[in-house]
């Protein structure tokens, strides 16, 4: 069952138009957003978390419409659908200690006694590996993961139903990042919970989400089942994004596409990348449209599907590759 | 190019530790000696009358000597009592003022900073029509239409003053609003009211901080300036721009008068900036 969605949302900030009609649902099993810095992943996920109103478009949560939703609608909103942000450190007050940081998300919906609350916040701590000792602790005394870790369970003290994690481990050592997915993974069998897994890392999606959708521009380019992205991408951006992921005795990774070239104004955003673009995809945006299981934005969607991948497919297990450099 | 200048200009972390703790503390002790002067002034002050009414002709304008090391003035009141006095009023003024326009504008500027929208144009608009004025002519003509005394002076400057904070305010609390734990607890359901005061008051208090400790001495030499313009504090009360007023025109012949009120307020204005300074340095490491 659908919980939340993007129904044809287009997001600005001030007069610039950073997401395009997108429509993206995400449902009981994961699902992943993949996207380069600047594609209009994190504001996609800053409407979805009811953080942002679309210019238009709607989100919808459960039958209705986010924006429409009463106080009570809300409330239950805001319990339902949880955000881990990329960066504990920034996620959590940092005049708070932990433990107070958990308890405003215990008794922001419930009244509970102080002992009560003790034991909840030492229960969500170890649920998610930390010594409930560390309660005490403020987020500068903590380490990357810890504060992360500390993110989730505050997220977790008002069970959710779905998690929006807008690059979980980015901003962690790579040693530090698998298990921090390792600990989302289990958490959301655990405690059945869905999630949007937003990240720039295929690898990552791979391992942890069903049905994936990829955005460039603001716009969504391909969606499908994750595996058959990343086997055989039919969007020449999703395939630049897959030959991207570095691995170990391989070639260096090749960028995706000439990544100095802006997105285009007219026609295809990405032609001014793409190896393929031919005058067609400067003349006419290609609208999403059905090919072999999945959903695709490219008029040459079904040559890339022939063309043979420059490297042999591979679905990697295990960490996220180290943050890109960014600008 | 710019690779020597770097170089030129970084400290080591420890000196550079040490040389701003030192400006700090040289600041808050030398306020502390302040403090304490305006709190004991009854009970350390040689003659603890004369910080009032009381008279004394036969003794008018002695030089300073072992009975009154800051000599006497016209009326024959000992010196050094009146300005320990005085620094009772000095900081009473001080603390009212930073207190109100701390307070005012403090709040105004984070409901600006958070909210946004029209509400942030409302208020700031307000702010700068207050800004728009000459502070010193503001306070001014304020304390000419109210009767003179402390609280006129307390009021003047205050309305002036605000502002200032409001504006500060809002530009730390705009930037707060937009940290991630903002969002989380905006993505918990907290009420708005409640982020402000639990999240972004408390991360936007540092640099308002600084900025009062650094405006104490300002409103000092502003507060002496209104009483020395026959504005504020009067008769017999012991006010140090009040008693360089009185004391000015006998400067060449009985310099005491004058000199010491003067110091005493060039001293608390100079380590409420060092305290802000040696503050400002340490919290922006």
């Amino acid at each position: 069952m659908t919980l939340l969605a993007a129904e044809g949302v287009t997001l600005a900030y001030g007069t610039t138009a950073v997401v395009h009609d997108v429509s993206l649902a995400v449902d009981e099993g994961g699902v992943g957003l993949i996207g380069e810095s600047g594609s209009g992943k994190t504001t996609l996920a800053r409407a979805l978390l009811g953080l942002m109103r679309p210019r238009s478009g709607v989100v919808r949560y459960g039958a209705g419409d986010l924006a429409g939703l009463g106080r009570a609608g809300r409330a239950e909103f805001r319990r339902a659908v949880q955000p881990v942000f990329q960066d504990g450190s920034e996620a959590l007050d940092p005049r708070m200690t932990a433990g107070a940081s958990i308890a405003e998300a215990l008794t922001t919906h419930h009244r509970m006694s102080r002992t009560e609350r003790a034991d909840r916040i030492a229960a969500l701590l170890a649920d998610v590996g930390l010594d409930p000792g560390l309660a005490a602790r403020r987020p500068h005394e903590m380490s990357g993961g810890q504060r992360q870790r500390v993110a989730i369970a505050r997220a977790l003290a008002v069970e959710p139903r779905l998690l929006v994690l807008d690059e979980p481990t980015s901003a962690l050592d790579v040693t530090v990042q698998a298990r921090i997915l390792d600990l989302l993974e289990r958490l959301a069998a655990e405690h059945g919970l869905g999630y949007l897994l937003i990240t720039h890392n295929l690898g990552v999606v791979g391992r942890l989400c069903r049905t994936s959708s990829v955005m460039f521009a603001g716009r969504v380019v391909e969606s499908g089942p994750t595996g058959e992205l990343l086997t055989r991408p039919a969007h020449p951006y999703t395939r630049a994004l897959r030959d991207a992921v570095p691995r170990l005795g391989g070639e260096p990774p090749r960028a995706a596409g000439r990544t100095e070239a802006a997105a285009a104004e007219t026609g295809c955003p990405f032609r001014l990348r793409c190896p393929l673009a031919v005058d067609r995809c400067r003349e006419e945006t290609p609208q999403a449209r059905e090919v072999e299981g999945r959903r695709v934005a490219c008029h040459r969607a079904e040559e890339v599907l022939q063309t043979p991948a420059a490297s042999a497919p591979r679905v990697p297990h295990g960490g996220e590759t180290p943050d890109a450099p960014r600008q | 190019m710019t690779a020597p200048a770097l170089t030129t200009f970084r400290r080591t972390p420890l000196r550079h530790l040490a040389g701003v703790d030192r400006l700090a503390v040289a600041g808050g002790v030398l306020l502390g000696v302040v403090v304490l002067a305006a709190l004991l002034a009854p009970w350390i002050a040689p003659y603890p009358d004369d910080g009032g009414s009381a008279t004394h002709p036969l003794e008018s304008l002695l030089p300073p000597s072992g009975a009154h090391w800051f000599g006497t003035d016209q009326v024959g009141r000992d010196v050094l009592s009146r300005v320990l006095f005085g620094a009772r009023t000095s900081l009473l003024i001080a603390v009212a003022v930073l207190a109100i326009s701390g307070v005012v504008g403090v709040g105004l500027g984070v409901v600006a900073g958070y909210a946004g929208g029209w509400a942030r144009d409302v208020i700031m608009r307000v702010t700068d029509v207050f800004l728009a004025f000459p502070a010193l002519l503001l306070s001014l003509a304020l304390a000419v239409v109210l009767q003179p005394s402390v609280t006129t002076v307390i009021v003047a400057i205050a309305v002036t003053w605000w502002p200032w904070y409001a504006r500060l305010t809002a530009s730390v609390a705009a930037s707060v609003a937009t940290r991630g734990f903002v969002d989380s607890a905006r993505c918990l359901g907290v009420p708005a009211p409640l982020i402000v005061l639990r999240h972004v008051l408390p991360n936007s208090l540092t640099p308002v901080l600084v900025q009062l400790s650094l405006d104490g001495g300002g409103v000092i030499l502003t507060a002496a300036a209104l009483s020395y313009l026959g504005l504020g504090a009067h008769e017999p009360t012991s006010e140090w721009g009040l008693m360089v007023q009185q004391g000015q025109s006998l400067f060449t012949t009985d310099w005491w008068v004058v000199t010491f009120p003067g110091l005493a307020i060039l001293v608390t204005a100079f380590s409420f900036n060092v305290l802000g300074e040696g503050l400002r340095a340490r919290l922006s490491r």
